[in-house]
């Protein structure tokens, strides 16, 4: 392995993906070579995931050449992918799903050699990760869950993982576990591995990689060294201003009167944000969830609800697919505006406008369907859909994931703006950053309240500390 | 994370165990070795038809044609496979054949499973009123001979519906192939990308379904000696019951073969029970209703305290 | 929702293919016969339209509602209605009364049983028709009772031409088309049925909705038992049985998405047309009872072929 330092894995020349008249990837060429951790980085929309998917064997370019050193391909030459979604089989085991993507594994003793291989790359990559390998994936949390599809990933499988491509691989891991990986790329890297590697904490990309490969627009527009970038100098060439100081200017109103505790601790004055955070998975999604629940109804109508929901998961929690971005926006206000059970066009179609353009949601026209619309776009909907509403509280669960920089500006001002009005504001992030910018925040740790921090408290050590004081003490 | 959902097994066995038990209270005579042959006489043909629906129900569709194509395949089996075996075999094996072309062809295309086997239940039942226009055929004579063998120990349907349950629990929970196929239900996508190809996933597990479909149907013949076009058209919804009793979910491929076994031996002993408690025929159908029923909320009631512990 | 060419409405094939069977039995016939044809259509079709409508709500709630206990509901309210007219005149309103409340009924404890036992909706509902079957069985002990004179002539009627069970389905069929298009509770049926979760978290009533349209759907089957147990003079314990099948073919056929959340009460009646020229067109050919029931099976197969690739291009 004396000569890895610059045996190619793929390369790709003026590679590119055209679907329909949209150009997802514009001419793209790029080698990876053993050793190497690329960090990808760029917008929503920038052809991250069409690039993944053309070097993983899963897309054909529509021109251009893709060239596997190791074989014919992707999967011949140790190519291999972890998606952002989670691509498990839930009713499988651990063990199970190994063997799903690990097809020679055959005959009578599959399941004894299927546990030994996931249990080693488990131990390698997450020391102490208390996974067993007979566990039903259902049965494990989400970090859990993303923890062994990277295992699956960096498993051998009857070959030899040679270039991993990780998208956002991070986002359901807390910092100890992230941590564990990121050190597990660097010594795979090291080992005459190649990575690449897909994040929007730059934070992690700046830790591992070795070089950053900058995409806007289905182009690359920068690559060099990560040393000679500066976060900012990177923020700067994605294209949109980085949020630096986070800080909202001039004095908060005076906190008007509670107008909510739970009995976890959850209190909320009228016009507050209040900001929930701690490490993922630490009960802060299911106390909003239950909180919302249990204040509105499946049964009763309603006309004016007592809160109302922003989505982050939005396939799962916020998006009607099949629906126009009208009627996507105007269920919350159905009932508020009917007239005698009949929906109010009228007051449909003037709501929508407004929201349209008071949000900016980039559609010709709102009768558009939802799915036409990217990500960002979408979520812009499902605030409009929760703002449109007279709800004076609004319950946010990490609404800013895969949004883009400009996106997130609009939208704190927004939430600003109608808190100035008097809304309350709920709002869990897994972004220090934006939990920041509350008024008040709880932190949350094993489905527990661990810090209640307001005022010049609220910074990312307090929370740091809140969100893993009581770790060490267990 | 519970207990009860980590063994999915535990509350059919219950519910077989404390039906059989109250059958023993009723009527003690049929704790014999011809008693129990007597209570599950019926049950082979259909924990086969059970098994069937599983296969489809494993990868998130369903069958409505079940039935009628069980009572094809026995009306093939009373016709061709007792005049001319050779030409018989070819037949049933066509059918299970074009089961797998149907998997096929409901993958390939994405059409909804429900309406494509709804369709077909019209094929199938015409096919049958083709061959057998009024009840009749004759079961072959090594068929008959196999379905009312007289095993040590335990009665044919008893040994059968263990031996069934041990070769599916094999194939499909402790193979390979099989844990791919619960992939399948599972998460499709993922097995896609992990270079399966579904579509023939598909087709083997209609094709597996076709193949018990076509042993059901063997085996109803066997125990009836003769057939006729509409003999297990009650084997659609009893499958479906079977699979659910049996542990099953609609979705997700969480199957189980034992289960599904047993969900099949608790419907058969069931009707069973019933005639034994001397119930006015009028209410047999809506007992069998009211214990399935019944059945479900037991579970319920056992997940739920499983849950809350 | 603005169609650039007929040929995208997914309701048109049922249509078509009604015409296509419509025509090609009258082929036979060099035409004579078209205006009878038509009335028999219009007659058999309305029953299959009603139950169809019903049942096309419940599929649009999603994936995994259906409602298996249709059969046993028409016979059930059929049975009990005529029990309670007894052929005496006057008693119409009474007997459509007690139809309908065993519609309320029966969709109640449907409901109830797949809410409080969280049963899957084919299960519940067809453990519970084996209750109402029974019942069914109990009430009528073998008798066959008459309607009451002025209901039976009202059912096999006529008014403008058309038969006076169309003219029920057709107001039904508006009916339900405006409650779709039109009212909040339209909305928040297509909502739940693309995605429950994300429904219910948009403020949706999501549970009063599923109750509403499983009581709807067994109302619908009621009212078709009744006026199929009036337009055939008696009711009859099997008399529901072919509209288990016949219910979801018609809504599939008529372009309804079996995923849920999509509606097409158009289709509904297309379909229904569909399903009876077909046998009929079949019959008029000399097909046997075997070529008829393959033919049939194959054509809804081909329809649902057809509307799919369509969609897969569109």
């Amino acid at each position: 392995m004396s000569d890895h330092e610059n045996a190619l894995i793929v390369t790709l020349d003026q590679a590119a993906k055209h679907f329909g008249r949209l150009r997802a990837l514009d001419g793209v060429s790029l080698s990876v070579a053993a050793g190497d951790c690329i960090g990808l980085v760029g917008h929503n929309g920038a052809g991250k995931s069409t690039l993944v998917n053309l070097i993983n064997g899963g897309l054909a370019p529509s021109s251009g050449t893709i060239v596997f050193s190791g074989g014919d391909t992707a999967h011949v030459a140790g190519v291999r992918s972890v998606f952002q979604e989670l691509s498990l089989c839930p009713n499988l085991t651990v063990a199970e799903n190994l063997k799903i993507s690990h097809s020679a594994l055959k005959g009578p003793g599959w399941r004894r050699s299927a546990r030994a291989e996931i249990r080693a790359s488990l131990d390698e990559i997450f020391p102490d990760h208390g996974i067993s390998a007979d566990a039903q994936v259902d049965m494990l949390s989400i970090a859990q869950r993303q923890m062994v599809e990277i295992a699956i990933g960096f498993a051998p499988r009857g070959t030899q993982a040679r270039l991993v491509i990780l998208d956002e691989p991070t986002s359901s891991l807390d910092e100890g576990i992230a941590g564990q990986l990121l050190a597990h790329i660097r010594r795979f890297c090291a080992s005459g591995g190649a990575v690449v590697f897909i994040s929007h904490m730059l934070g992690e990309i700046f830790k591992v990689a070795s070089r950053i490969i900058v995409l806007k627009d289905g182009r690359i527009v920068d690559e060099r060294a990560s040393g000679a970038f500066t976060r900012q100098g990177l923020v700067d060439v994605m294209g949109h201003v980085a949020p630096e100081s986070a800080q909202v200017a001039g004095a908060r109103s005076d906190p008007g009167s509670e107008i909510l505790r739970t009995a976890q601790g959850l209190a909320a004055r009228k016009g507050e944000i209040v900001g929930l955070s701690g490490l993922a998975g630490h009960g802060q999604a299911e106390a909003l969830a239950h909180l919302y629940l249990s204040r509105s109804s499946a049964w009763r109508p309603r006309k004016s609800p007592e809160v109302v929901f922003v989505a982050g998961d939005r396939p799962r929690d916020g998006v009607l697919p099949l629906w126009s971005i009208l009627c996507n926006i105007s269920i919350s206000v159905l009932q508020q505006t009917a007239r005698r059970g009949l929906v109010n066009r009228q007051a449909e179609t003037a709501i929508a406008a407004e929201w349209k353009s008071r949000i900016g949601v980039r559609t010709d026209d709102v009768r558009n369907p939802i799915l036409s619309l990217s990500g960002g776009n979408q979520q812009k909907v499902l605030f409009a859909r929760a703002l449109a509403s007279q709800a004076p509280l609004v319950i946010m669960d990490d609404p800013m994931r895969g949004v883009d920089v400009g996106t997130k500006q609009d939208v704190y001002a927004m939430i600003r703006a109608e808190a100035a009005n008097g809304r309350t504001f709920l709002w869990y992030s897994t972004e220090t950053e934006e939990v920041c910018q509350c008024d008040r925040v709880f932190v949350f740790r094993n489905h527990e309240i661990s810090a209640e921090l307001t005022g010049v408290d609220i910074s990312e050590e307090k929370i740091l500390e809140a969100s893993f004081a009581m770790q060490e003490a267990s | 994370m519970n207990f009860l959902a980590r063994h999915r097994i535990i509350l059919p066995v219950v519910s077989l165990a404390v039906l059989l038990a109250a059958t023993f209270y009723m009527q003690p005579r049929t704790m014999s070795y011809f008693g129990l042959n007597l209570l599950f006489n019926l049950a082979v043909p259909i924990a086969l038809a059970t098994v069937a629906q599983m296969m489809i129900i494993m990868v998130n569709d369903i069958d409505l044609s079940l039935g009628a194509f069980v009572s094809l395949a026995a009306c093939v089996t009373a016709t061709f496979v007792n005049d001319t075996p050779v030409l018989g075999l070819l037949i049933l094996l066509a059918l299970v054949l074009s089961y797998a072309a149907l998997g096929a062809l409901i993958h390939a295309l994405e059409l909804p499973a429900i309406v494509v086997t709804l369709g077909m239940s019209f094929v199938w039942g015409g096919l049958a009123l083709f061959i057998l226009p009024s009840p009749g055929g004759q079961s072959p004579e090594w068929l008959r001979a196999l379905m009312t063998v007289k095993p040590p120990f335990a009665p044919m349907a008893v040994v059968a519906a263990v031996i069934i349950s041990v070769v599916t629990h094999l194939l499909i929970v402790r193979s390979g192939i099989g844990t791919v196929l619960r992939g399948v239900g599972g998460n499709a996508r993922s097995v896609a990308r992990a270079g399966w190809s579904v579509i023939w996933l598909k087709a083997l597990a209609y094709g597996l379904a076709g193949l018990f479909g076509v042993l059901a149907g063997m085996a109803l013949v066997g125990l009836a000696t003769s057939a006729d076009a509409n003999i297990a058209l009650r084997y659609t919804l009893l499958s479906i019951a079977g699979v659910i009793l049996g542990g099953g979910e609609f979705t997700g491929g969480k199957v189980s073969p034992t289960g599904a076994v047993i969900g099949a031996l608790t419907l058969t002993l069931a009707a069973s029970f019933l005639s034994f408690m001397r119930l006015s025929p009028d209410w047999q159908i809506g007992a069998q209703g009211a214990i399935l029923i019944l059945v479900l909320t037991a579970r319920l009631i056992f997940s739920r305290k499983g849950a809350a512990t | 929702m603005t169609p650039l060419n007929l040929l995208a409405k997914p309701w048109i094939w049922s249509w078509l293919a009604a015409s296509a069977a419509f025509g090609l039995t009258l082929g036979l016939t060099s035409g004579r016969g078209a205006g009878e044809l038509a009335y028999a259509a219009l007659s058999f079709g309305a029953f299959a339209a009603i139950v169809g409508l019903g049942q096309m709500l419940v599929i649009t709630l999603g994936p995994g509602n259906v409602d298996l206990s249709i059969p046993a509901t028409m016979t059930l309210a059929a049975t009990l209605a005529l029990k309670a007219m007894s052929s005496n005149p006057g008693t119409a309103f009474l007997g459509l009364g007690i139809a309908l409340g065993v519609g309320v009924a029966a969709g109640l404890a449907n409901y109830a049983l797949i809410f409080l036992l969280r049963l899957p909706p084919i299960i519940a509902t067809l453990a519970a028709s084996l209750v109402y079957q029974s019942f069914a069985i109990w009430s009528n002990r073998g008798l066959r009772i008459k309607p009451p004179a002025g209901l039976a002539d009202f059912a096999t009627g006529r008014f403008l031409g058309l038969p006076n069970v169309a003219w029920v389905g057709l107001a039904l069929a508006i009916v339900v088309w405006v409650v779709l298009e039109r009212t909040v509770w339209g909305r928040m049926l297509l909502a739940t049925g693309q995605n429950l979760r994300v429904a219910r978290l948009a403020g949706v009533p999501v549970e009063l909705v599923r109750a509403t349209t499983y009581v709807l759907v067994a109302v619908f089957a009621s009212l078709a038992g009744y006026l199929l147990a009036s337009f055939s003079g008696g009711a009859a314990l099997n008399m529901g049985a072919e509209y288990l099948l016949m219910s979801i073919a018609v809504v599939v056929i008529g372009g309804t998405s079996i995923a849920g959340g999509n509606s097409n009460v158009p289709g509904v009646w297309g379909a229904a047309l569909f399903m009876f020229l077909v046998v009929s067109m079949l019959n008029s050919y000399g097909a046997g009872a075997g070529v008829r029931n393959v033919l049939t099976g194959t054509i809804i197969i081909a329809i649902v072929i057809a509307a799919s690739t369509r969609r897969v291009r569109a």
